[in-house]
């Protein structure tokens, strides 16, 4: 290791590997950069058919998607839904975090007032097939429904004793973890917001 | 004197069945337990890994010259990574659901040792054709593995093929081949049934044994 001589070699070895990483590189970003976009349009033709399920009786026709900027001082994404009528149903907050594995995103269905959270959906998320990946699934996601969008979720491992506790996945506590901190996080930093903008446009219709 | 290597055709040949990754070295169980519940992850996941496999050996074949003895899992590792994002920013970009469904699965291509394998074996020591060859035929048996147990899941899980129906409507399915001890079971007996059929074959030959058990009946 001391040798200067031996050390000059081992770089000249690794002048492939060198290589290599800034073509791969390279490639990689113009693959990114080409198909970013219709990555985000299929994502948003997701969010779209998921509003119903977060915002009961909501018409995903009649959806305005909203950018605010958040306490973070960052823009955020918040769909405005409404129902069939044309009447103001409810919110829903795209919000992401990291997980266990990689980053998590997630959209969260929110009451007219913000009172109360009515609906989660996992859009991606890369945790460990078979212990956090449920989180994906109806009976995690359900666990959510009804929980308190004012006060901060606690998860608890065992069942739930207070409105804001949300029961842990078996094997998969940091995701279920991670996934409450998001919705917390996501939450907090859109409240004061959304809120501006209502009482800006109470003004407007003041007929409700 | 080294041994003579393989040429391209025996190379594609041994891919497809006498080597066959999954029945024959049972490389790649992760893909093989996890995606063939039904047909169309089974054959997304097949396209995905035939991908990463194909560029991987060319690239790895070109290169072969260049490689260091110390540095050559290293140079494997990151070509086999960069093919397995391309492929998983595809999927989402074009096959969107396809690609919710396989979720992390995708990403796991890169730790298939499939693909490494054939990059130690083949790729970084024959000339492209054959790397290419090697490749292609490697995929081509990884894909029958695949789709030969997605098959049985499906049709006995959901009662369907490639999503269309192929048993009556009155059939319960059982839900339990299409779980994970579905994928334990199913590839245990195929598993088996591949061993008992490679050596009937090599003791006696099939035919002779087929034509046996015919007389031995009549």
């Amino acid at each position: 290791m001391g040798e200067p001589g031996k050390r000059v070699g081992y770089i000249r070895d690794a002048w492939l590997v060198v290589l290599l990483a800034l073509v791969f590189g390279g490639g990689l970003a113009g693959v990114q950069r080409g198909l970013s976009e219709k990555i985000a349009e299929n994502k948003k033709q997701e969010t779209y058919s998921v509003i119903p399920d977060l915002v009961e009786g909501a018409d995903p026709g009649k959806t305005v998607e909203l950018v605010v900027e958040g306490r973070d001082g960052k823009e955020a994404r918040v769909y405005k839904v409404f129902d069939g009528e044309g009447g103001h149903g409810g919110w829903v907050v795209a919000a992401d975090g990291q997980g266990f594995a990689d980053r998590i995103e997630v959209l969260v269905g929110l009451d007219r007032e913000l009172a109360t959270i009515t609906g989660l959906y996992v859009l991606e998320q890369k945790e460990t097939p078979g212990l956090g990946d449920y989180i994906t699934s109806e009976s995690f996601r359900s666990r959510f429904r009804g929980t308190p969008a004012d006060t901060a979720l606690v998860v608890v491992k065992d069942d739930p004793k207070a409105g804001n506790e949300i029961r842990a996945l078996t094997g998969a506590t940091i995701s279920s973890e991670s996934v409450a901190e998001i919705v917390n996080a996501a939450l907090a930093n859109v409240r004061d917001a959304i809120g501006e903008r209502e009482g800006s446009e109470a003004g407007a219709d003041s007929t409700e | 004197m080294p041994r003579e290597e393989p040429t391209g055709l025996e190379r594609f040949i041994n891919g497809v069945l006498p080597e066959n990754p999954v029945y024959r070295q049972l490389l790649g169980m992760c893909p093989t337990l996890a995606v063939t519940n039904a047909m169309k992850p089974a054959l997304t996941m097949a396209a995905a890994t035939a991908f990463v496999l194909i560029c991987a050996n060319v690239l790895v074949s070109l290169i072969r010259g260049s490689l260091r003895p110390h540095l050559r899992i290293l140079v494997f590792t990151l070509t086999i990574a960069t093919f397995v994002t391309v492929a998983d920013r595809f999927l989402a970009a074009y096959v969107y659901e396809m690609s919710k469904e396989l979720g992390p699965y995708v990403p796991l291509i890169i730790v298939n040792c499939l693909i490494i394998s054939r990059c130690e074996i083949c790729a970084s020591k024959q000339k492209v054709g054959v790397a290419a060859a090697d490749a292609v035929g490697m995929s081509l048996g990884f894909a029958v593995a695949l789709a030969s147990i997605a098959t049985v899941r499906e049709i006995l899980g959901s009662g369907t093929w490639l999503g269309l129906r192929a048993l009556p409507a009155s059939w319960p399915g059982w839900g339990i081949m299409v779980l994970p001890p579905g994928a334990f079971l199913t590839l245990g007996l195929l598993l088996g049934a591949a061993e008992w059929a490679t050596r009937a074959r090599a003791s006696t030959g099939l035919w002779k044994t087929v034509r046996m058990l015919w007389s031995w009946r009549h």
